[in-house]
């Protein structure tokens, strides 16, 4: 048992990084991640490992496609515009097998959009925004705990896939101070096998994600979808609060799911019969989470601080069988307690009502409609 | 397959032992390389090849193969190998060399990956005067894609996408990538040569070997630009390239030394050691258990009663909101209880307004977040305007109530309209304004311990004389709440 | 390649039928013009460059010259049988 120190999440990705073995980090300053670049600046060379603020995101992505060629455990970290740069880099590293870990602590866009926290990187990094059929690992903290926590997990995955891995979190959960205690054992690095460390043994290793034969090519596609298909299996994380035996099931992650555990709060003491389901990997998405509870569920309510990102793996992994409704804040507004009670309060009285719907049965009613409509017409004629 | 041997003679010159003996490109293919007849990048590869042999550093020696026409270098020498995307070669090397001081890496480039997409990252590891060498083959055209015009192509030369010749008015002039380079400070090296004769060739061999040798004596950056002919493009044949290199492209790329500051390089300091993993902790500021104090805690621990506070400071940057919320929050944890605080970020800590949220919790804490304070701190005006209205019913609103103009207009909270500022400003700094309203604030939630509170301030706070003022202000403020509602 | 000969030049050069591509920088290159391009093809359609068979001077212009890793391979005369040629009064035939 460690003792908890006050931090923010942000500090706290740096301190659990050394920890789990990081010794390079090449990033670029940007508002809400610039402090893990500063926490790097500050820790890295005095546990002898490297860091280096890059001239662009760019540059620093491809450095990490270095360090990690090199064998060594590395990180960066950014935000929204950052990462749209870094893609090219995220894209290579994923077809080269390179491990790399990047936190994304997201803010408003598109574009520069602004510095408030936002949700809207779920689709760049999720569903990736390199070219390629690649996947990347994305794990989603909380808190300032999570955000040791995970970064530590997400060293280990990005060994054990030989992938990036992603933390992405808000910038609310990236600023926010909370106690934290760092529970991970100190790794001591060591290169791995396949790495190109300019040594008598690594001489004959190749880093590359050039195949140029079409059967190769497919080849180490195949690969890599193995990988991703044994992630899926083996690495999918969530958590159920009072979600089991829920009629309304609030999906969120991040900041938005400390808000809906406060409104789950409330509005059970409401009487209401409210739950959270809350990814925690991203990808793999926890798609047999949805299966389990969609049979005691009535409907899932998908919140977020994007247009509409988050609700489509919800929509595939609830595959029909539930209405899905959206409530979603954005440009660096958060969804208030109160908003969210009262979307509860007005689904529960649908609920009770009977009047929620799924896609196909308001197809149906709708049909059902115009056939009646039409049969009423032509008694008439 | 060059394994002649007649015993009066010895072989004197033949592939460079730094190459592989066959290369596993394709099936059929595996004693030629890939590159078309006449074509310079054999030569600068067997260049390098040589000096690897002659430095003898392979088993150390990283190549980073670009993209272009030289993409597939890999397949030819037999030392580590690293592909890397278009133009980024510097940075992955930086990165590379960085982590393996003892490794020797070559960043082999062609002109569109350095010129162009990758001008930004040539540049700027050039001037951080990284420990690596610099392979920068011109041949003035994008060769690979099929000859589109690269920015080192010459002046009315044609290619596929300057149909007409190159124009400077449209795509400007050739850019001279060593003349650029030499205005740095940091690099040591730099020197173009070309494949234009048996001179020049001699020459780039010269070059190349020392640019490498640089690198293993740890002198820095080292770049040879090497003016190579590329017959297929340029529609010639490989002696007619040839000599368009020295008759035409010379011009406009004049051979010679462009910096050498070799005489006078230091080898960089190396990494310090790295410290056992047994320190990391210690290293990083993180507390462990031994250091921890623990019996005064405990008992207030369990001692603790039912607390659940929500907080919001608001202000102008600059009159330690943060700090203030910072200060409550490591103080509840220092009494045991759960905490959060979250602030506004951004160019709001540089001007403008400042806030954050705090909570302080006996239980669990979901939300972060603060929308119903219990107290709100405002240290301005219009933050008072702005969250005034969010304040739980039966809550507290603080504000320097001898300043602004107006009243709160709540009537179901309680409202400490006091002069706070004024009274920092007594006892020595209106910065101090923030202990004061924190001092009434803790009599008000009547939930924190002294100790409690100290060891924030011992943490937090880096200078004695501000512990002891920020103490005096604490009091200051507990007082004033006192006097203040002793008529309520 | 003949290494019967009586005849003992300072150097021979020979060329790796597999690796030469034909661009003819050797012939241009070598400065007692003993490399003459070959008439037949090799298993990649190029016509290849070859040795003339006497005159070389070992320089190794030709290897430095070449853009193929090692097509070309470039040999002396060993000081030994070198001293030979010289007592045999043949020295210079190569200048």
């Amino acid at each position: 048992m460690h003792k908890k120190q006050l931090m923010k999440g942000n500090e706290a990705v740096v301190r659990s990084a050394i920890l789990a073995g990081c010794r390079g980090f090449y990033g670029y300053p940007i508002t809400p991640a610039s402090e893990i670049t500063e926490t790097a600046a500050e820790l890295m060379p005095k546990v002898g490992g490297v860091f280096l603020q890059a001239e662009s995101e760019v540059a620093a992505i491809n450095m990490l496609y270095g360090a990690s060629s090199a064998g060594v455990r590395v990180m960066t970290s950014s935000s929204g515009p950052g990462i749209s740069l870094m893609q090219e880099g995220i894209s290579y590293m994923a077809g080269a097998e390179l491990p790399c870990v990047i936190a994304d602590i997201s803010r408003g866009g598109p574009g520069l959009g602004n510095l408030g926290s936002e949700q809207s990187d779920y689709h760049q990094v999720v569903k990736g925004g390199g070219n390629g059929s690649y996947r990347t690992i994305v794990l989603a903290p909380y808190s300032a705990q999570e955000m040791a926590d995970l970064t530590a997990w997400a060293f280990e995955l990005a060994d054990k896939y030989r992938n990036p891995v992603f933390l992405l979190a808000d910038g609310f959960v990236g600023q926010m101070m909370e106690p934290v205690e760092f529970t991970n054992a100190a790794v001591e690095p060591k290169v791995p096998d396949w790495a190109v460390a300019g040594t008598k043994e690594s001489r004959g290793n190749l880093i590359t994600s050039l195949h140029m034969d079409n059967d190769e090519l497919e080849a180490h596609l195949k690969k890599l979808e193995a990988k991703y298909m044994q992630a899926e299996r083996e690495e999918v994380r969530s958590e159920s609060y009072f979600a089991d035996d829920a009629e309304i099931v609030l999906v969120g992650y991040g900041i938005v799911a400390r808000i809906l555990k406060a409104v789950t709060v409330a509005a059970r003491a409401a009487g209401i019969n409210v739950g959270l389901l809350r990814p925690i990997t991203l990808y793999p998405f926890p798609t047999k989470e949805f299966e389990r509870l969609r049979k005691r569920a009535k409907v899932f309510v998908v919140v977020e601080m994007s247009n509409g990102q988050l609700i489509e793996d919800v929509r595939l992994a609830v595959n029909g069988a539930r209405p899905v409704e959206f409530h979603n804040r954005q440009g660096g507004n958060v969804p208030t307690h109160d908003e969210l009670m009262a979307l509860v309060n007005r689904l529960a009285k649908k609920l009770a009502e009977d009047k929620l719907f799924t896609d196909a049965e308001l197809h149906v009613k709708e049909t059902l409609a115009k056939v009646a409509a039409e049969e009423e017409r032509l008694a008439h004629v | 397959m060059s394994s002649v041997i007649i015993p009066e003679y010895e072989v004197t010159h033949s592939r460079p032992n730094a190459f592989n003996k066959s290369y596993e490109r394709k099936g059929e293919l595996k004693h030629a390389t890939h590159y078309c007849p006449g074509c310079g990048h054999g030569n600068v590869h067997k260049m390098l090849a040589e000096a690897i042999d002659q430095l003898g550093i392979q088993d150390r020696t990283i190549l980073i193969s670009p993209v272009g026409c030289s993409v597939f270098a890999y397949y030819y020498f037999d030392v580590g190998n690293v592909q890397a995307a278009h133009g980024r070669a510097p940075a992955v090397a930086t990165a590379m060399k960085r982590s393996r001081p003892e490794s020797i890496l070559i960043s082999y480039q062609g002109d569109g990956d350095l010129t162009a997409i990758g001008a930004a990252e040539i540049l700027h590891a050039a001037n951080r005067g990284e420990n690596i060498t610099v392979i920068f083959v011109n041949n003035g055209i994008y060769s690979m894609t099929g000859g589109q015009v690269a920015p080192t192509t010459l002046v009315g030369q044609k290619s596929t996408t300057t149909p007409n010749g190159r124009s400077i008015e449209n795509e400007g002039y050739p850019m001279r990538v060593c003349e650029l380079l030499a205005t740095l400070e940091a690099p040591v090296y730099i020197e173009r040569v070309g494949l234009g004769d048996n001179k020049q060739i001699a020459q780039a061999t010269r070059a190349i070997k020392r640019a490498v040798e640089n690198q293993s004596k740890g002198l820095g950056f080292s770049l040879v630009e090497v003016l190579s002919p590329c017959p297929t493009i340029w529609k010639m044949s490989a002696v007619d390239a040839q000599h368009w290199v020295r008759g035409v492209m010379e011009k406009t790329y004049p051979l010679g030394v462009y910096c050498d500051k070799t005489k006078d390089a230091h080898p960089r300091t190396p990494h310090a050691p790295a410290p056992p993993l047994s320190e990391l902790r210690k290293i990083m500021g993180i507390t462990s258990e031994e250091i921890s104090a623990p019996e005064v805690k405990q008992e207030i621990a369990a001692d603790k009663k039912k607390v659940d506070l929500h907080v919001r400071v608001a202000g102008f940057g600059g009159q330690g909101v943060l700090l203030l919320g910072e200060i409550l929050a490591e103080a509840g944890l220092d009494a045991g209880m759960q905490v959060s605080w979250l602030p506004s970020y951004g160019p709001e800590m540089r001007s403008g307004t400042s806030n954050c949220h705090v909570r302080i919790s006996s239980e669990s804490i979901d939300s972060p977040l603060v929308a119903l304070p219990d107290v709100l701190i405002a240290m301005n005006e219009p933050s008072l305007r702005k969250f005034d209205a969010s304040v739980r019913p039966g809550g507290w609103v603080l504000y320097n109530g001898d300043t602004f103009p107006g009243d709160c207009e709540r009537k179901d909270v309680n409202v400490l309209a006091l002069p706070f500022t004024n009274i920092a400003l007594e006892i020595g700094d209106a910065r101090a304004a923030n202990m004061v309203m924190l001092g009434a604030l803790l009599e008000i939630a009547d939930a924190l311990p002294q100790a409690s509170i100290d060891a924030a301030l011992n943490r937090l706070v880096k200078s004695k004389k501000w512990i002891e003022l920020d103490e005096r202000a604490l009091q200051m403020g507990r007082e004033l709440y006192h006097e203040a509602c002793v008529g309520v | 390649m003949d290494a019967t000969a009586v005849k003992h030049d300072r150097g021979k050069m020979c060329v790796d039928e597999n690796e030469c591509k034909g661009c003819g920088l050797c012939m241009e290159a070598c400065p007692p013009k003993v490399i003459a391009m070959s008439d037949h093809l090799n298993h990649y359609g190029y016509k290849t460059a070859e040795y003339c068979g006497e005159g070389c001077t070992g320089c190794g212009i030709c290897f430095m010259v070449c853009p193929e890793p090692g097509a070309i391979t470039v040999m002396r005369l060993k000081a030994k049988a070198a001293a030979a040629v010289s007592g045999s009064g043949l020295e210079g035939a190569n200048a």
